[in-house]
């Protein structure tokens, strides 16, 4: 049987496939990154990085639920200067290597791209849903996603992805911002808010008090905005939220999405890259399709 | 899962820094499986379980102080047990704790002897009255001591009391202790040729403990010690930072 071929060009970058390590999981130094990319993710995103060192929330900063998992880790991260030398490890991998960069305004999206360079690609994370002064919020006001996109990319010489966040009423404004400031992708979506409460004794769970929902509660949340958002937009949509089967990553695709990003569900098996991947290629080669074929292709069903 | 609520039913002051907590609940675990404790409002860290319904404390931060200083009827979150444990093997097996690093070993002392395993208990504090689960431990096989400043047992390091040993007899080691120590018995396992046949009980700063987050992953092999590990056999590491370095909480590296 010939191999199907999973292939996929984005944004310039070359795919062996469209399965892609999701920002903020097991993306804190080099190795680790080179281990997901040895495991069959078709690139690989950092941890976000900022321009000081950040210790992150206290613990409990992540647990599972019966739908998902919660987490609010607060962007930990040894700073741009001292992570640098985890890219170079992370390329030995062999796969395109994201960095995910946060800020609080423009300059510093600049300062953060122009030291980490290096990277395969860069993604703006402007949607944590749990940072103060970072994060969503600035990824709710379209206007500072618009300068934050055109400022990193004067800073970068490579493409510049733009994580968006669910937390607004229409997630498609944003991503037309990240298209007019000159994003060559949109990545959709990060956490949706959440919380837990301890009945035992009343205190909110997550050391921040609130956090993110990832995991397979928030897939339908995810496949509607990357819907929407390649519905709207004329570049690639990057899906993320939920994904642990190739079931998901078919539907993702189908909803428009060009490649699809894995966080959580590395929890069950970091083997879910090439789990994925092997249902992806029987699923094409049992309807003779390409990748392709699928992507958006619930959009063809419907009419455009 | 969210944390499960554990009243406390008993304090056992064990040393002058370190202290037993058991609760009213039993986790279902294996030797060297560890549950993410959680002091409501303060933090949540990482903790050998030590007794099926019980952890074992020693005073060093902020929350192991608050856990240090709870009194029976105070209540804590634990998830877990998480982590892969200890592995027996063989018939004639050596423990090797230093300080607090009894704490996973004492459950995997308590098994192996009711399986009617030949043990070999060393442990290592840095005073007499530091030494963890002397009593416990000398119930399940045969104990030597060793302490740094000579008040009980060999004056000097856990691994010149091991040099006391023939090391080649013992069908596997599991060691726990301070980074320090454990790389220096590596490195002795090392010399004989036999670190395949050693189990060592890391510890790295944890954050999500489930083995998503990536906080504690060691060099070169990109391993999570919270899922992966936390116990490793004794060649997996070699060519590790074990003893080298580890990350603070920003991800940096702290050189030891």
């Amino acid at each position: 049987m010939v191999k199907t071929d999973l292939s996929v060009e984005l944004t310039g970058l070359a795919l062996e496939n469209p399965t892609i390590l999701a920002a903020g999981v097991l993306g804190t130094t080099g190795s680790s990154l080179k281990r997901m990319a040895n495991s069959g993710a078709g690139a690989v995103v950092t941890k976000s990085i900022g321009i000081e060192p950040k210790v992150g929330h206290p613990n409990p900063t992540m647990f599972k639920l019966d739908c998902g998992f919660l987490n609010a880790m607060g962007l930990p991260n040894p700073a741009y200067k001292e992570f640098r030398g985890e890219l170079d490890i992370a390329k030995e991998g062999g796969v395109p290597v994201i960095a995910s960069v946060f800020g609080a305004h423009p300059d510093e999206f600049s300062e953060i791209i122009a030291g980490l360079d290096g990277a395969d690609a860069y993604e703006l994370n402007v949607s944590c849903p749990h940072a103060i002064g970072y994060g969503a919020v600035v990824g709710t006001d379209p206007v500072l996603v618009e300068e934050i996109t055109r400022a990193a990319k004067q800073a970068a010489s490579v493409p510049v992805w733009v994580k968006l966040t669910p937390n607004v009423t229409d997630i498609v404004e944003i991503g037309e911002a990240a298209r007019k400031g000159g994003a060559d992708a949109v990545v959709a979506v990060n956490t949706v808010r959440g919380m837990a409460i301890d009945i035992h004794s009343g205190y909110p769970i997550l050391g921040n008090r609130f956090g993110g929902l990832s995991g397979a509660a928030i897939r339908p949340v995810a496949v509607k905005c990357v819907y929407d958002l390649y519905q709207a937009l004329d570049i690639p949509v990057i899906g993320v939220g939920g994904i642990s089967k190739w079931q998901d990553a078919v539907e993702m695709m189908m909803a428009g999405a060009r490649a699809v990003q894995i966080g959580s569900a590395v929890f069950d098996s970091i083997d879910v890259f090439n789990d994925v991947t092997a249902g992806l290629a029987r699923y094409l080669a049992s309807h003779s399709m390409v990748l392709d074929d699928i992507i958006g292709l619930a959009h063809r069903k419907v009419g455009l | 899962m969210k944390p499960q609520n554990a009243v406390i039913t008993e304090v056992i002051h064990e040393t002058p820094t370190i202290t037993t907590l058991k609760t009213d609940i039993k986790l279902d675990a294996l030797p060297g499986q560890f549950g993410m404790v959680w002091v409501r409002g303060l933090d949540e860290v990482p903790m050998a379980l030590s007794h099926p319904d019980g952890i074992t404390v020693q005073r060093v931060g902020e929350a192991t102080a608050a856990l240090s200083d709870m009194q029976v009827g105070d209540s804590i979150g634990i998830r877990g047990p998480f982590g892969n444990g200890f592995e027996l093997k063989g018939n004639r097996i050596m423990l090797i704790a230093g300080g607090v690093g009894g704490a996973p070993l004492l459950p995997l002392a308590r098994l192996a002897h009711s399986k009617g395993l030949d043990l070999t208990i060393v442990i290592g504090a840095r005073t007499g009255d530091e030494l963890l689960f002397e009593q416990q431990f000398s119930q399940c096989g045969s104990v030597s001591v060793a302490t740094d400043d000579g008040s009980k047992g060999h004056h000097g390091l856990i691994t010149e009391l091991m040099n006391q040993f023939d090391l080649e007899s013992f069908d596997q080691c599991y060691v726990c202790g301070p980074e320090l120590m454990m790389k220096g018995v590596l490195n002795m396992l090392q010399a004989r040729g036999i670190e395949t046949h050693s189990q060592f009980s890391l510890h790295r700063y944890f954050k999500c403990g489930i083995g998503v987050c990536g906080a504690c992953t060691i060099d070169p092999s990109g391993q999570r010690v919270c899922k992966d590990g936390p116990v490793f056999q004794g060649d997996m590491l070699i060519y590790s930072e074990l003893g080298k370095y580890h990350r603070d909480a920003t991800g940096k590296k702290i050189v030891y």
